[in-house]
């Protein structure tokens, strides 16, 4: 039937740039209405479609940052520099322009209220946006799940969603950041790489059985992955989401 | 290189199989060791995407996707639940 997407099919979709949010120097967030979006889960992504006037296409994934319960899908993106999509996400496009998405996508990387905890969120850079949409779910529902962030950036002015992170710290969320290149005076965070001795200091006590999502650069995410193995946690309660430059 | 995850071709799996599927299980053909396909190595540079078993390294899948179309090529696989 005309006008009738088939049912469990991916389709492509417009949506309309309600607000642009300067998050960081290289980060922007993207508030979108779309019309046909049927909901998300807190964790999932959507792939972007660009196309040119002589009809190429590129596409990449980014990850949702918004929480189902918000009134609009929000992505954020990284500008990187050699980029195909990102330069044109994060420094051309403008309220009221479109853009060509399909989603949601993914159930792997996902939480929800029924997965439990206590949960333990470790984000490399830019990896935060998807456990940023775990946070606001896990607010909006009003989960009693104990929740910890552990956030590695190279410097404080790199830091997505700052404030709102700084705020949950104040409620019921425990949340650590790391610099690792360059800290603020009096800096009271830490101020190295994620590593074992760190994650051991940080993450749960094995026996509680933590549920943890891993999300950042491959590197990172492998070598937070294989120390919280080494540390006792089970694989299979791990789970993680890498991205780079694509 | 380094590689992506299985994450990263969740849309194009979506769009072949008509649901998600990044949370099933495929094991490789080569090792026999079962995959979750958000956990395969993802290389997107390839000509197409390939998906490597994360313990063997074998290629288990590569994809396709152009103007709608997706073609898939599962062979490495043994099973996929």
């Amino acid at each position: 039937m005309e006008g009738t997407a088939l049912r469990g099919r991916l389709t492509w979709q417009i949506g309309t740039v309600i607000e642009l949010i300067q998050e960081t120097a290289r980060t922007r967030s993207i508030v979108l209405d779309l019309p046909e979006w049927r909901g998300h889960r807190a964790g999932q992504h959507v792939d972007v479609r660009l196309t040119a006037d002589d009809g190429y296409q590129a596409q990449r994934s980014y990850s949702i940052a918004s929480a189902p319960e918000d009134g609009h899908l929000e992505i954020t993106v990284e500008r990187l520099d050699d980029g195909e999509v990102s330069p044109y996400l994060v420094g051309e496009l403008r309220p009221g322009d479109a853009l060509e998405l399909r989603g949601p996508i993914g159930g792997y990387f996902v939480w929800e209220a029924s997965l439990g905890g206590p949960l333990l969120l470790v984000a490399g850079g830019s990896g935060v946006v998807p456990l940023r949409a775990m946070l606001r779910h896990h607010s909006a529902i009003g989960s009693t799940v104990p929740m910890r962030l552990l956030y590695s950036a190279r410097t404080l002015d790199e830091v997505i969603y700052r404030d709102e992170l700084m705020k949950s710290a104040e409620g019921a969320i425990d949340v650590r950041f790391t610099l690792t290149r360059e800290q603020p005076e009096g800096w009271r965070g830490y101020a190295r790489r994620i590593d074992r001795e760190l994650l051991a200091e940080v993450a749960w006590p094995v026996d509680d059985r933590s549920l943890v999502y891993v999300c950042g650069p491959t590197g990172f995410v492998e070598t937070a992955a294989e120390a919280l193995v080494a540390l006792g946690h089970e694989p299979g309660r791990i789970r993680t989401e890498r991205f780079g430059p694509s | 290189m380094d590689a992506l995850d299985g994450n990263a071709i969740g849309g194009m799996l979506r769009s072949a199989f008509g649901e998600e599927m990044t949370a099933a299980t495929g094991v490789c053909a080569t090792c026999g060791k079962p995959n979750v396909l958000a956990e395969l190595r993802v290389y997107l540079r390839a000509p197409g995407a390939v998906g490597r078993c994360r313990h063997c390294g074998n290629v288990v899948t590569v994809l396709v996707e152009r103007h709608e179309v997706t073609c898939v090529d599962l062979r490495g696989l043994a099973h996929l639940t």
